[in-house]
């Protein structure tokens, strides 16, 4: 007889709530496991505080992306932003997943390269890039994004001195509606700029031109500003098409969707107002299809999603290290995780959850971080069960910026964990040690004692 | 462990306690566990059943099925003198 | 229209001592002469009251909350659908008249209609808004201003842009008004740690409240308005009791309003009369509110109306309705059973 899926034995105590006014859900409901492991077991065994990433999460919301876009359009590419997480093992699983490599920097370039992406699955991107890495990008055949004119007549003149054609792609600003507009990457469209580079390029016989490239902004709320920008460098791949009869050979609209977080000071919960992939898909794709690309054939379409493939699969678990009552008496619980590790609590609102039952007896409390600095605010006012020193929590949705931009400020950089798609758990990044920065520091002799 | 003698435990998983007046909610797995508890059955016997039953090994098994007694005794639903 | 049976899915059925709209509205849509209605109650909580009141709740189904996810409640609704096969959907709360806004063309490729303001009429109409929407629209407000700080309040003192007393209202719910710095401190804390930021700083407007429920049809149209005045008011703020007032400026106002918003759907304006009778304007609800029942006593059955233009009916404004005509709130311990609770808690239906 074949066995039953097993489930881990639960009980759950039924609150008897009402919904808040307006439809609120008010209650923090636990998190006490992540794909089925205790959080209080990985706290056990890899320290607190900890972030943990769901393997099965990555798959299933890249899954989720790339269904929405293929499904409306025939030929479609994600490129994974190494900024946005950067950690080799998750990378990989995009990698795994299909998912080609966009860097932008020297650094980012080489840490695909070592995750054994090959060259020509590179998207070379960002103000920053040396004459070295510029002919090094060559060599492998990555797709280089240009920024800027400097950068430019770089390509041209490797081109002059190599064998291999440059790979290029323009990467264009533009006004899509949204606020403020990110004008200073690229070259701009309403102003003429971006077509004068690409006229440069044409007439330029040792760079082989193959796409236009923008990134309108990030955290993009609404469809809209897709549309525009969609159609906008539609109507520069046709206009190209046209006057030199030249097709290109993709469009990539670059990433920005928004994930479910909640940004301060917004009305609906991220969770509620975050448009879906299909909505995104939706936008980009019918502005593609509409437009009139010669003899009907789409470009392929390239998407450096970040934010919204990761944000979800990655969670912050920690400990309670003291509550106290501040002089106006508000409650604060003080978190061993503070902005040090949770770089986006400066713009979200993050969702910190017990991970262990409470009570339904709630409290205003803050949220801080250990660090000895006033900035240190999770978060700053919110009715909260009451916890208590020891008490375990987990903040969910950070697996976006966080692991890129943490500090190593007053305290090290703690565990990083992979739970796999069979819930065994696996370390990815080891914690920093005193070691672990001392050894790059020498102390001149006479300053010895 | 025996579980507290006036639980009220349902078919669907419900389990209301009349001397706290608090209810909770079972999965499958823990409905079981709940009525073999109730039967007085030993840890044993409820780990060959469960493992018998469900694609699961006895090791795994027994950890979920302390943290689920934790859970229980956390709920206060186990009879005092067993604790 | 006649001998047509409609199955109508409703949520807000919080009925408790400051009820949703939930019950209220079923109550109207349950007096159709013109059509007769199976009513599908939308459950956030096990105790919500309205899935233990069978006279007027046919059949509930748990729903997650929309912050659970706008793609897990529409799953939810293609079950309820498959199962009930639903024509309308009336949401009553305000987080979910977001959700459902922008679910609505989905809703209406399922057949399932709803009728509510466009996500511009929902959006504009916040709080924060005020200020413009009173210029965009022609009607008066009280000064409003989005804080995220308490220094902002401080600013606004010193700037006097604003004095006190002041009103320091939530996002979605909840007002206090202010004598002082220290009072708007407490309240702009406790607000802030309830609904989160921003937190609206209002001018107070010294003068008596007034409300109008109204249905637009859309087109600019004002299908029903009814004006109210609370008799009393609970400690929470709420109306225990209101009378319909013959006040035709009252009218004007809620019909001008429409018709420059061209507001679809159910709407509750919340409005002070000062002592030299002007109207301001301090809240705009975008759903029909929970004394609505008072206006269907009236002689103005604004959910059925809402219900007939959902299906897509042609609806002859209401030209009147009855003045004096008094609501008085009570409530009412009613006996369950344990197994209704097992059921709507353990199988998400009942
Ligand atoms: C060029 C480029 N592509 C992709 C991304 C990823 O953006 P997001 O995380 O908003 O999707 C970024 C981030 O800033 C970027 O600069």
């Amino acid at each position: 007889m074949e066995k039953k899926v097993f489930e881990r034995p639960v009980i759950k105590k039924l609150s008897a709530g009402m919904p808040a006014k307006f439809g609120l859900q008010v209650r923090h409901e636990p998190v006490t496991q992540i794909d089925g492991v205790p959080i209080k077991t990985l706290m056990e065994e890899y320290g607190s505080p900890l972030f943990v990433y769901s393997e099965k999460k990555i798959r299933q919301t890249y899954k989720e992306a790339c269904r929405a876009f293929s499904s409306r359009y025939p030929n479609v590419l994600f490129a994974w932003s190494y900024k946005t997480n950067y950690l080799n093992a998750v990378c990989n699983v995009f990698h795994q997943e299909g998912a080609w490599a966009e860097v932008v920097s020297g650094f980012e370039y080489q840490k695909a390269l070592v995750n054994g992406v090959s060259g020509d699955q590179i998207i070379f991107n960002g103000p920053d890039k040396s004459k070295e890495e510029l002919e090094l990008a060559v060599q492998n055949r990555s797709l280089i994004h240009i920024d800027h004119f400097d950068e430019l007549y770089d390509l041209i003149e490797i081109g002059e001195n190599s064998n291999i054609k440059p790979k290029v792609a323009i990467r264009v600003n533009m006004d899509t509606g949204i606020y403020p507009a990110w004008d200073r990457f690229g070259f701009n469209y309403e102003n003429g700029e971006a077509w004068d580079a690409l006229h440069r390029i044409m007439h330029a016989d040792n760079l082989e031109l193959l796409g236009l490239h923008t990134h309108i902004g990030t955290y993009i709320m609404g469809t809209e500003p897709y549309k525009i920008a969609a159609s906008k460098l539609a109507e520069l791949a046709i206009g190209l098409s046209s006057k030199f009869d030249h097709q290109l050979q993709y469009i990539d609209i670059g990433g920005g969707f928004a994930s479910k977080n909640t940004l301060k000071g917004v009305y609906y919960p991220g969770t509620d107002t975050a448009p879906s992939f299909e909505d995104y898909a939706d936008a980009i794709t019918s502005v593609l299809i509409k437009a009139n690309f010669r003899h009907n054939k789409l470009p392929l379409l390239i998407l450096e999603t970040g934010r919204a493939l990761i944000d979800d699969a990655g969670y912050l678990a920690g400990t309670v290290i003291a509550t106290k009552r501040l002089a106006n008496g508000q409650r604060a619980t003080i978190l061993d995780a503070g902005v040090n590790l949770l770089f986006t609590s400066f713009w979200y609102d993050h969702d910190i959850r017990p991970a262990k039952p409470m009570s339904d007896q709630t409290e205003e409390t803050a949220f801080f971080g250990p660090l000895c600095m006033n900035i240190d605010v999770i978060r700053k006012n919110m009715m909260y069960p009451l916890l208590k020193k020891g008490d375990p929590y987990v903040i969910q949705r950070v697996g976006a910026y966080n692991n890129t931009q943490w500090l190593q400020f007053i305290t090290l950089r703690p565990n990083v964990v992979m739970i796999d798609e069979k819930g065994e758990t696996h370390l990815i990044r080891k914690k920093e040690t005193l070691q672990t920065l001392n050894k790059m520091e020498s102390v001149p002799d006479h300053l010895k004692i | 462990m025996k579980l507290k003698k006036n639980l009220a435990i349902s078919e669907t998983g419900f389990v209301f306690d009349p001397s706290t007046g608090d209810s909770y909610t079972l999965n499958t797995t823990g409905l079981e566990i709940i009525q073999m508890l109730r039967e007085g059955k030993n840890p044993e016997i409820i780990t060959r059943k469960m493992t018998k039953t469900y694609d699961v090994d006895a090791n795994t098994f027994e950890r979920y099925y302390y943290d689920f007694i934790g859970m229980l005794k956390q709920m206060q639903l186990v009879a005092p003198d067993e604790e | 229209m006649k001998n047509n049976k409609l199955t109508i899915a409703i949520s807000g059925l919080n009925n408790v001592d400051s009820p949703g709209p939930g019950i209220p509205v079923i109550r109207g849509i349950r007096e159709s002469k013109l059509f007769e209605s199976r009513i599908i109650g939308l459950a956030y909580e096990n105790l919500e009251p309205g899935p233990y009141m069978h006279e007027f709740v046919d059949k509930t189904y748990k729903v997650p909350y929309p912050s659970e996810g706008v793609e897990q409640v529409m799953e939810r609704i293609e079950y309820i659908h498959e199962l009930e096969s639903v024509d309308v959907i009336i949401p009553n709360f305000d987080s979910e008249i977001y959700a459902f806004i922008r679910l609505a063309d989905r809703l209406n490729r399922m057949g399932i209609r709803t009728f509510l303001p466009t996500l511009k009429q929902f959006e504009e109409r916040h709080k924060s808004n005020l200020p413009q929407f009173g210029k965009t629209h022609g009607v008066k407000v009280p000064q409003s201003v989005a804080v995220t700080s308490f220094e902002e309040i401080e600013d606004l003192k010193r700037d006097e842009k604003i004095g006190f007393p002041l009103m320091v209202k939530g996002k979605f719910y909840d007002a206090y008004k202010a004598q002082n710095l220290e009072q708007a401190f407490i309240y702009f804390n406790r607000i802030s740690a309830r609904w989160g930021l921003p937190v609206v700083i209002q001018e107070f407007i010294k003068g008596t409240e007034v409300n109008v429920v109204a249905l637009g049809d859309g087109n600019g149209q004002t299908i029903g308005a009814v004006p109210m005045r609370k008799q009393y008011i609970t400690d929470k703020g709420k109306a225990w009791g209101g009378i319909t007032l013959d006040e035709p400026s009252m009218l004007d106002f809620a019909r001008h309003l429409i018709s420059s918003t061209k507001w679809r759907g159910g709407i509750e304006l919340e409005l002070i009369r000062t002592p030299d009778n002007e109207l301001y304007m301090i809240e705009i609800n975008p759903r029909l509110p929970a004394w609505v029942y008072l206006a269907v006593a009236a002689g103005q059955n604004l959910p059925e109306a809402m219900v007939l233009l959902a299906t897509g009916n042609d609806v002859l404004p209401f030209t009147d309705y009855e003045i004096g005509k008094m609501f008085i709130r009570y409530s009412f311990d009613m006996i369950c059973d344990l197994s209704e609770f097992e059921k709507l808690s353990t199988l998400g239906e009942l």
